[in-house]
């Protein structure tokens, strides 16, 4: 099986989705080497959502192929949603919702079972869910349901985790802590991952490929091979400068107005006051 | 002596035979409500289980008319709705509420026709104020095994729906990928909604049956943190309500002289009351 470790985690070709006749994606093509951890990022409507969701097969595109290693959806890849609402009134602690990516798909009421509590409590550890794994997962903050949606996702021990904006919402702190436990779930188990962002500068440090999206279409690569101003202005159609600055990647187009707050509004990153 | 008063009526009361078929099918009518309520609740369909009760008292009256069992009849209408929904198909909540209060319109034009059938036929004149607020204490005998027959059909259901339910409830797209097929059970739990419905309109009547499928259900779902203990408390509120209703409304006969006071008044009256302590109270396990 030692060909195996050169296939990619995930190969997407020529991939075009029309949703209600409209043209979302436009031959969008990359490829995700095993073990990497990979920046989705695009401005809202750019495509993110539609992208993942066809991957995992929820939606039908209408042209490209998409080959997963490890096979269904359900089995070979973990999905985090973008913002799920928990219902105030949800009855589910966080160790009921792991559990549930376990085995939720199952008929009947699950039965006591210790190898099933172990499991459960071994996937919160490894998310440092522990403290508060017993409490009902509506009034959780963001950063730990979020947290606790990773753990749904990972239990049943996926390849490919795809996450849609799990950042969004979070503050710094949380961020830092969603991010480095993604980086070492790449790291210590060879997980892939491919993050949705509409800002790339809190994954700099731990990304090993970002894919681009604006306008349906999609460029990839590492970061530097992608994140240029001449690489973007071709995506986008039109002149964008790529400012580096204190470590922090501003993209901004030609012709950017000063929002209310004076900040400086871009597309796809706002310029955000330096922390 | 106060108690030895209470004593004797309480003897009499095991003893009465309507009342020991209301105990039964009450019950089974609050267990089954209670359970198929939380689930109901947790899916944004109280307005659909209302719905359903009301259409059913078409086939309620139509039984009537027939001399079909009222149950048979509760059913028959209640699943016919269901399933006009369903064919309806509605995703966005907005929709779906639209479709419910069409098939909920549609339903009662017919219970009206019924009704009118079933008072101007000098056989069934109580028919409006059986159907549409319960006959408790004048249920046939014979309804029992049929009663208690669905009432465990449904539970058995639900229990089976109680996973995939729930990862639904987290997030449709979750239940898709891992193969839940979702229309099927959202489809599946309508009609055990369906069942629970028709249980309680017979017994405390289609318009108070939202009462027993949605007060202890939101009870259990305030008080507790896991879905067991929300639907054990729902369970417990329902058959405390459903067989003190029964007690009071037997006892009742000895507050007022010549009549005594409807049974669905009291289980209402406790789901209420049950409802407001709630709300002064911390969540339990
Ligand atoms: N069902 C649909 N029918 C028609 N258009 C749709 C549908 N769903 C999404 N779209 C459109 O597709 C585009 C991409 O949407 P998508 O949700 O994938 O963007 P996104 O990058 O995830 O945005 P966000 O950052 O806001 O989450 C948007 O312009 C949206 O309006
Ligand atoms: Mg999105």
């Amino acid at each position: 099986m030692d060909g195996n470790a050169t296939l990619p985690a995930l190969a997407v070709e020529r991939l075009s989705v029309a949703l209600s006749g409209r043209t979302i994606l436009d031959h969008v093509g990359f490829s995700l080497a095993p073990g990497s951890f990979c920046g989705l990022i695009g401005a809202n409507g750019s495509g993110k959502t539609t992208l993942l969701r066809s991957i995992l097969g929820l939606v039908t595109p209408s042209g490209g192929t998409i080959r997963c290693a490890g096979g269904k959806p359900g089995q070979a890849i973990g999905y985090v949603p973008q913002k799920i609402q928990f219902d105030p009134f949800m009855p589910l602690r966080a160790r009921d919702v792991v559990g549930l990516g376990l085995d939720g798909h199952r008929f009947g009421i699950p039965l006591p079972n210790a190898a099933r509590r172990a499991r459960v409590a071994a996937m919160l550890a490894a998310v440092d869910a522990e403290r508060f794994a017993d409490q009902r997962v509506g009034d959780l903050s963001g950063g730990q349901q979020q947290r606790v949606m990773i753990a749904h996702a990972l239990i049943r021990a996926p390849k490919l985790l795809l996450l849609d904006e799990p950042l969004a919402n979070l503050d710094l702190r949380s961020i830092a802590e969603v991010v480095g436990l993604l980086h070492r779930l790449t790291e210590k188990q060879g997980i892939t991952v491919l993050l949705s962002a509409h800002d790339m500068n809190p994954l700099l440090p731990v990304m090993d490929q970002i894919v681009y999206l604006a306008h349906g279409r999609a460029v990839s690569g590492t970061v530097a091979d992608v994140v240029r101003g001449g690489v973007l202005s071709q995506l986008y159609g039109y002149h964008i400068d790529v400012i580096r600055v204190h470590g922090r990647v501003l993209v901004v187009a030609a012709g950017g107005v000063e929002a209310q707050d004076g900040s400086l509004l871009c597309d796809p990153v706002h310029v955000a006051p330096i922390p | 002596m106060v108690l030895s008063d209470f004593l004797s009526v309480l003897a009499g009361f095991w003893q009465n035979g309507p009342v020991q078929v209301a105990l039964a099918v009450g019950g089974g009518a609050a267990l089954v409500s209670a359970v198929v309520g939380v689930f109901t609740v947790l899916r944004g369909q109280a307005f659909a289980g209302h719905a359903l009760a009301d259409v059913s008292s078409a086939g309620g009256s139509a039984s009537l008319l027939l001399g079909l069992r009222p149950l048979v009849g509760f059913f028959a209408m209640a699943a016919l709705a269901a399933g006009g929904m369903e064919a309806l198909g509605a995703r966005a909540v907005r929709e779906r509420d639209l479709v419910t209060g069409i098939v909920l319109g549609a339903g009662l034009g017919l219970t009206a026709l019924f009704l009118y059938f079933d008072m101007t036929s000098t056989a069934t004149t109580g028919a409006a104020v059986s159907v549409m607020f319960g006959s408790m204490f004048a249920l046939a005998p014979g309804t029992v095994t049929l009663a208690l027959g669905v009432a465990a059909l449904a539970l058995a259901a639900s229990a089976a729906l109680y996973r995939p339910l729930l990862l639904i409830a987290l997030d449709p797209d979750l239940a898709t990928i891992r193969g839940v097929r979702v229309r099927a059970v959202g489809f599946a739990h309508v009609v055990v909604l369906a069942m629970a419905v028709s249980l309680s309109a017979m017994t405390i009547g289609a318009i108070l049956s939202t009462a027993l499928l949605i007060g202890p259900a939101a009870c259990g779902l305030r008080l507790a943190r896991r879905t067991g203990t929300a639907i054990a408390i729902a369970a417990g509120l329902g058959l405390l309500a459903t067989w003190g209703g029964i007690f009071l409304a037997y006892d009742s006969f000895y507050w007022t002289p010549g009549h005594g006071w409807p049974v669905s008044f009291f289980v209402v009256a406790i789901i209420v009351g049950a409802y407001a302590l709630t709300g002064l109270r911390g969540r339990a396990g």
